[in-house]
């Protein structure tokens, strides 16, 4: 083997090797920053959140404006408290936005959904979104359900002793895909 | 049980012994760094022969994946989700698990026999006869390259089981899921310490695979069927140490 061409085909692996790591890098994983001109930070309660995450989307319209900053509790009231940054160039926000937690596609994670509203003051660093929407948690509704289903048939039947409760800690965990299976809207 | 004990007995020995020609490597790494020739032309060896067989196992287990994910996420109405599928699958596992796999196939078990035939052609003691430390001279600068190879190869593999001619081939081309929603969905699930986590256990593959098939080699015993031996229980106990590594790894990485 030619030293020279030795050199050229190490050389050679060694350049798509380094290619392939940027690649997989820069092409396929998605980074962590939101744009490049800085953010602003708003924040938003929440009665529940959902399996919404820290790093989670922002999006407006569908489009992507900002992330999940952090996830706390309010002391007070006991709600979830959203801290959201937001790409500074989308600065001209309504303060009156309503923020839903909405989940993306079948088996997709939560994000938060912006929906303008109408207001002529638009959202600043610090300020608050009054208006949210919670995370739409199925095992809920389907234990609602339930328990309306048995109240009926007891109206219905003799008065047997059913317990009213007793099917409500139905959802297994193998139902919380599917919980995310149907959208909030 | 006096065989048991002697089995248990060897197996310790040769952990020891292992552990201690690792040390002895390590110390030789610095001065091996000074020869680059010797490991330009180990990288050949190592890595550019190994490119073909990565490559093709690349793009087929891409191809394999998207059928498969494709089938099963149908069940689901999720055929969107198969790119995400083809990449998670791919960069957490795929990659570094079935490239260390092959690498030690491919270039573990050549390595072995090559020292080991050195060891029995008497060219190692004959390097030692001229002062010239076959650790620093042939073992080191081996061990290096695979070091160097096996987390080049896992990108390459990656790169190629999800791009445009792996799983995106079988999965847009043929059948007919979205190109955006294909590119878009892995890139709102993948993340950069997926990729970093990819490396970190191809890195660790890589410091095992050099490790047992230079040690196999330069301790086989100085005939054919000791040079066959090494070469066997180099490609076994690297494929067990790295499957069994990789579970150890991913618990360890798991959130």
């Amino acid at each position: 083997m030619q030293s020279r061409a030795l050199e050229i085909l190490v050389g050679f692996f060694v350049c798509i090797g380094v290619a392939a790591v940027f690649v997989l890098t820069f092409r396929v994983a998605s980074q962590d920053h939101v744009g490049s001109g800085g953010i602003y930070e708003v924040t938003a309660k929440f009665d529940n959140i959902g399996a919404l995450t820290r790093g989670a989307a922002v999006k407006m319209a569908g489009v992507k404006i900002g992330s999940v900053k952090g996830i706390s509790i309010d002391p007070k009231t006991f709600q979830a408290v959203v801290a959201i940054d937001i790409d500074k160039t989308r600065n001209d926000i309504p303060l009156d936005s309503t923020a839903k937690i909405m989940t993306a596609g079948l088996l997709g994670e939560q994000y938060i959904g912006l929906e303008p509203g109408g207001d002529d003051q638009s959202l600043q660093n610090g300020s608050e979104i009054k208006f949210t929407q919670s995370a739409f948690i199925l095992e809920n509704i389907i234990g609602q359900l339930l328990v309306s289903m048995t109240q009926k048939g007891k109206d219905s039947d003799s008065p047997a002793p059913a317990p009213a409760n007793a099917p409500a800690p139905a959802p297994a965990p193998a139902t919380a895909p599917a919980a995310k299976a149907a959208p909030a809207k | 049980m006096s065989r048991n004990r002697s089995v248990l007995g060897d197996f310790l020995r040769g952990l020891g012994g292992a552990t201690f020609f690792l040390i002895t490597i390590l110390r030789a790494l610095p001065g091996a760094l000074l020869r680059p020739r010797l490991i330009l032309q180990q990288l050949y060896y190592v890595g550019v022969m190994s490119l073909i067989i990565i490559v093709i196992s690349g793009t087929f287990v891409g191809w394999i994946l998207a059928l498969q994910g494709f089938r099963t996420l149908t069940t689901f109405g999720a055929t969107s989700a198969l790119g995400v599928f083809v990449a998670a699958t791919v960069i957490r596992e795929m990659a570094p698990v079935v490239t260390a796999l092959l690498f030690a196939g491919r270039a573990g078990s050549a390595l072995a026999a090559e020292i080991g035939l050195m060891k029995a052609t008497d060219q190692l003691s004959g390097m030692e006869m001229m002062a010239v430390d076959p650790i620093k001279r042939v073992i080191a600068p081996r061990f290096i390259a695979v070091l160097i190879s096996l987390p080049l190869l896992t990108a390459i593999f990656a790169v190629m089981a999800i791009g445009w001619a792996g799983g995106h081939l079988i999965g847009v081309d043929l059948l007919g899921v979205d190109q955006g929603t294909y590119w878009g969905q892995i890139h709102a699930q993948i993340k950069l310490h997926d990729v970093i986590e990819s490396i970190i256990k191809s890195a660790c593959f890589g410091v095992v695979i050099g490790w047992i098939s230079v040690y196999q080699g330069y301790f086989a015993a100085p005939t054919s069927e000791g040079v066959s031996r090494a070469t066997t229980s180099t490609v076994v106990m690297s494929s067990l140490t790295v499957v069994g590594l990789d579970f150890v790894l991913t618990a360890f990485m798991f959130r």
